[in-house]
């Protein structure tokens, strides 16, 4: 048996059976990692010494006891680095504390094993702006794995990891999921706790599981989800036994279907994938009704000063002062500061501190930043308005399969235009899953795309309860578009 | 020609560290004196990941200190960050609060003894209330030291509760600009909020000053001093950017908004930067931070805001009977006016009592280098003591005498004290013989005290007060010689 191939529950299984011990499965992700990361670079680091020891006390009773979690580099993990992708942090910065998620992982017995590559501070949606190395789709290594949390969703699509944590800030976690064929779960801002996720947008972030099934999303996310008071913005709301919802049943489950986001520019077979899936669940007793999102159009722009005016300001931090690259023999404070940012941040990272600064510069506060944060109370009304209709929101994920390495990279709107269907989550605060439903050959490469469920605020337990029925009722992998 | 007046504007932006037992926005101690960088966490230290969470307790102080000015409290503030590169300040922004403050409105009345001492004599606007604009909360920065070729940062002070007390421009002198700041200082002392020490960093001020032509009423350009550090500090800058600004205007200079440094050693004040080379600090509501209601904190509040100094003076002279000047003194610091309470109650002369604690009590203190906290003899000792001189058990100079043995010997009482040194009231009998042989001795004045001059009494009741060797009451010999002599 390859521990590596296994999902959190088969791995649970093992262990209590007795035929395999979290050591072992440490070793043969180990092992996996050697083999095929070098290829993908999926991970930045990885400390096996720390992991084998965590193994060898491992408590199999819990939780997630002895399941080894692979972590997107810009969880802190205490002892571990914690580089964002970024050469100002990369190898200058050794994390002090545990994020809170990470404690939880340890409470519920998991053993946080490898970092993984990410586009630099979780600014893009291909993996392309790794500041340390690329990421390759494991479907197709021409192709990019998605991103930010790329680096998460190849290594559990390649079986280099379990299961993974992601960030999702405006599809980052969905997005790759997506084209990597695996289960992403982006919770209701507040759900689970941002300390110790370093900050690209605050207001947009949420940490979530990336999975091999919807029932190992549910267990990772019970684990994570839930008020800390180390973050002012989680919510004190009970976590729900996701668990005991996955029951395969969707008789009587309200989906909407936005108009808006089955209009022009969804490739033709993402349409055929998505609405294939959508009519099984149908099948399976749940109600289809078309519903309207109509501030969807202005979802993009709005992303687009609100998520860089935040980060403008959260990276600021990253000057060279205490921690992380400093250029070399600066002429004075201004020439130390210039400097050391001009050569540390990317440069997609800085497109959008410039945006930022821009957008929240007087003169042009009133007109960007306000502006957008009124639009952005129109998109969260649309989905309070629909979520009085339906129960759960179905969609792409994503217009296009996962594209080629460098297609896009000249042209950041084309880019920007990945996470179309998945930003308004987060701007509305509300929850969503990316299940995959299909393949869909592409230029001759079969290439997996996701169905995107939303639930409204604090419903993950809906969009985990229809998106395991799906899964329970098609074997995907067999879906080719 | 006639000389041109000037009008001059005075604003003060003060910055006060609050008394809290955390930081603002994580649970590091907040504590002086410690070695460098070890009340630190990855909060106050901006790690990457952090975030910050409010101090309830800082927002109360706030909230108090707010009452106690006479502001209001918004039903919903906020919190914003304010952007700027500097290596004192972790994150390069400040969590601060922009539109949506603590506090808004309220006033600095200015009492008498706030004034410099040569100023108290000649105060223009007896009475004055400085309007404030607000109050707002937010974090202290660290504290670089520099070096030769190296500059080393302490983050112990780093998210040290911080308020900023905003005036309105109405402080017309440098000496307003002093009692400003000293009759701020009290009451936050009072509300126990802040020690408030300008010269230990707990109090720093930024002013902003401009001068106009009599007869303008726009203001002038406002020029904005920085690196105050003393409130003698405050009077000198100001005395010398107003000098300067009414000379450039004379000299047909045009002012520009503009920020300048005050140098306390060469006495002048330095360009920093005008107008256009000013920050933009890009505020936008801090997402880290939910907005916070009020009202529940307001509500506790109201019950806790102790009574104010300019109240207390109010209540001295009504319920004491003191003068406004004892009532001012009396009323500086909340230790000292317990104190004089505690000796007032049950005291048979409450003015004398007053008289006592201004005179004797505070210079013995400061001649043993003690405050009034450290003070040996207990106020109901003292009361004791004046009480004797009172019911006529001692007099004035061996009263005084009681009281530096009580100050050494704090455990006994005066009355004690009174009988070991002898002081004991002459025996009743004794004195009206002593009396008797006065006026026997001296028919010429007893003569004409008859005839009305009634001051004469006063050389008798001393003839007596020599045969008594002092022990007699010179109240209770005026009486005696009065009947006897007959009015
Ligand atoms: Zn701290």
């Amino acid at each position: 048996m390859d521990p590596c191939k296994l999902t959190i529950s088969q791995l649970r299984t093992a262990y209590k059976a007795g035929e395999l011990t979290p050591k072992d499965a440490v070793q043969s992700l180990a092992a996996a990692i050697e083999a095929k990361d070098g290829d993908l670079g999926g991970y930045l680091s990885h400390d096996l010494d720390s992991a084998l020891a965590e193994a060898e006390t491992a408590d199999p009773s819990l939780p997630l006891g002895g399941v080894p979690i692979a972590i997107k580099d810009l969880i802190n993990v205490k002892g571990q680095p914690c580089s964002c992708a970024s050469k100002i942090l990369a190898g200058k910065y050794t994390s002090p504390y545990d994020a809170t998620v990470i404690t939880r992982l340890r409470e519920a017995g998991a053993i946080p094993f490898g970092r993984t590559n990410m586009d630099e501070f979780a600014m893009g949606s291909s993996n392309e702006n790794s500041g340390i190395q690329p990421a390759k789709n494991p479907w197709d290594p021409t192709r990019i794995p998605g991103g930010s949390s790329g680096g998460s969703a190849l290594v559990v699509a390649a079986d280099t990891a379990i299961a993974a944590l992601g960030s999702d800030t405006g599809g980052s976690i969905r997005q790759p999921a997506s084209h990597c064929g695996c289960v992403g779960l982006k919770p209701t801002y507040g759900r689970v706790s941002r300390y110790g996720l370093v900050a690209f947008a605050s207001s947009l972030d949420q940490i979530g599981p990336i999975t091999k099934t919807v029932k190992d999303s549910a267990l990772l996310l019970r684990a994570i989800a839930g008020h800390d008071r180390f973050d002012s913005t989680s919510v004190n709301q009970e976590v729900p036994n996701y668990l005991s919802g996955l029951t395969g049943d969707v008789k009587g489950l309200k989906i909407g279907l936005p108009k808006e986001y089955f209009a022009e520019g969804l490739d033709a077979g993402v349409r055929q994938a998505v609405e294939k899936a959508i009519a099984q669940l149908e099948a399976a007793g749940a109600e289809t009704v078309e519903i309207s999102l109509p501030h969807t159009e202005y979802a993009l722009a709005v992303y687009y000063i609100i998520a860089p005016a935040e980060a403008s300001a959260n990276l600021a931090r990253f000057d060279g002062v205490r921690y992380g690259h400093r250029a070399e023999n600066p002429t004075d404070l201004l020439d130390h500061y210039r400097r050391s940012r001009e050569e540390g941040f990317g440069d997609e990272v800085k497109r959008r501190i410039i945006l930022g600064t821009y957008v929240l510069s007087s003169g042009y506060h009133d007109a960007y930043y306000v502006q957008a944060q009124k639009v952005r109370t129109r998109i969260r009304e649309d989905f309070t308005e629909a979520f009085k209709k339906v129960d759960v929101i179905a969609s792409p994920v994503c217009p296009t399969p996962a594209f080629k390495i460098g297609d896009r990279s000249d042209d950041p709107l084309q880019m920007y235009l990945a996470d179309i269907y998945t930003l308004a989550a987060n701007l509305s605060g509300v929850c969503g899953i990316s299940v995959p439903c299909g393949l869909v050959n592409t230029e001759g490469t079969p290439l997996p795309v996701g169905l995107q469920l939303l639930g409204k605020a604090f419903g993950e337990g809906d969009i985990l309860r229809a998106a395991h029925a799906y899964e329970q009722a098609v074997n995907w992998r067999d879906l080719i578009y | 020609m006639t000389k041109t007046r000037y009008l001059v504007s005075i604003g003060l932006e003060v910055h006060v560290q609050l008394k809290t037992e955390s930081k603002m926005f994580c649970a590091c101690p907040v504590q002086f004196g410690e070695p460098p960088n070890s009340l630190t966490c990855p909060v106050c230290l901006g790690l990457p990941g952090s975030l910050p969470v409010l101090n309830r307790g800082a927002i109360e102080k706030t909230i108090q200190a707010g009452m106690m000015l006479g502001c209001e409290t918004p039903p919903l503030v906020k919190w914003d960050r304010k952007n700027y590169f500097y290596p004192d300040m972790p994150k390069n922004y400040q969590i601060s609060q922009f539109d949506l403050p603590l506090c808004l409105g309220g006033g600095v009345p200015l009492y008498e003894l706030a004034y410099p001492k040569d100023a108290q004599k000649d105060i223009a606007h007896p009475g004055k209330v400085v309007t404030l604009t607000r109050i707002h909360l937010e974090e202290d920065v660290a504290k670089s030291t520099h070096h030769e070729s190296f500059s080393t940062i302490d983050f112990n002070r780093a998210g040290t509760p911080l308020m900023e007390i905003v005036s309105e421009p109405e402080i017309e002198t440098p000496e307003e600009a002093v009692a400003y700041l000293n009759s701020l200082r009290q009451i936050l002392v009072y509300g126990g909020l802040s020690d408030a020490d300008m010269e230990k960093g707990q109090m720093r001020c930024d002013v902003n000053v401009s001068v106009r032509p009599d007869g303008q009423t726009e203001l002038g350009s406002k020029i904005e001093l920085k690196n105050l550090n003393s409130v003698s500090g405050v009077r000198r800058a100001l005395a010398y950017e107003i000098e300067r600004q009414i000379e450039a205007v004379e000299n047909g200079e045009k002012l520009i908004q503009s920020t300048r440094r005050w140098d306390d050693d060469l006495g002048e004040t330095f360009l920093m930067r005008t107008k256009e080379e000013a920050h933009d600090y890009r505020y936008f509501p801090d997402p880290d931070l939910l907005p916070v209601q009020t009202e529940d904190m307001v509500a506790k509040m109201r019950s806790t805001v102790p009574e104010l100094p300019h109240e207390k003076r109010a209540r001295f002279v009504e319920a004491y009977g003191v003068s406004d000047y004892d009532a001012s003194v009396l009323a500086s610091e909340q230790a000292l006016a317990d104190y004089y309470e505690k000796a007032a109650n049950g005291a048979k002369d409450t003015k004398k009592v007053a008289n006592w604690v201004i005179n004797n009590l505070l210079s013995a203190l400061n001649d043993a280098s003690l405050t009034i906290q450290d003070c040996p003899v207990a106020p109901e000792k003292l009361r004791d003591l004046i009480n004797l001189v009172e019911s006529g058990q001692v007099n004035n100079n061996q009263a005084k005498e009681v009281f530096t043995l009580l100050f050494e010997s704090p455990d006994k009482s005066p009355a004690a004290i009174a009988k070991e040194r002898g002081f004991e009231p002459a025996d009743d009998s004794e004195v009206e013989g002593f009396c008797d042989q006065v006026i026997a001795d001296n028919p010429d004045k007893v003569a004409e005290i008859q005839a009305g001059n009634d001051k004469l009494i006063n050389w008798l009741t001393g003839q007596v007060m020599k045969a008594s060797k002092g022990k007699a009451n010179p109240k209770a010999v005026g009486d005696i010689l009065k009947a006897k002599i007959g009015g």
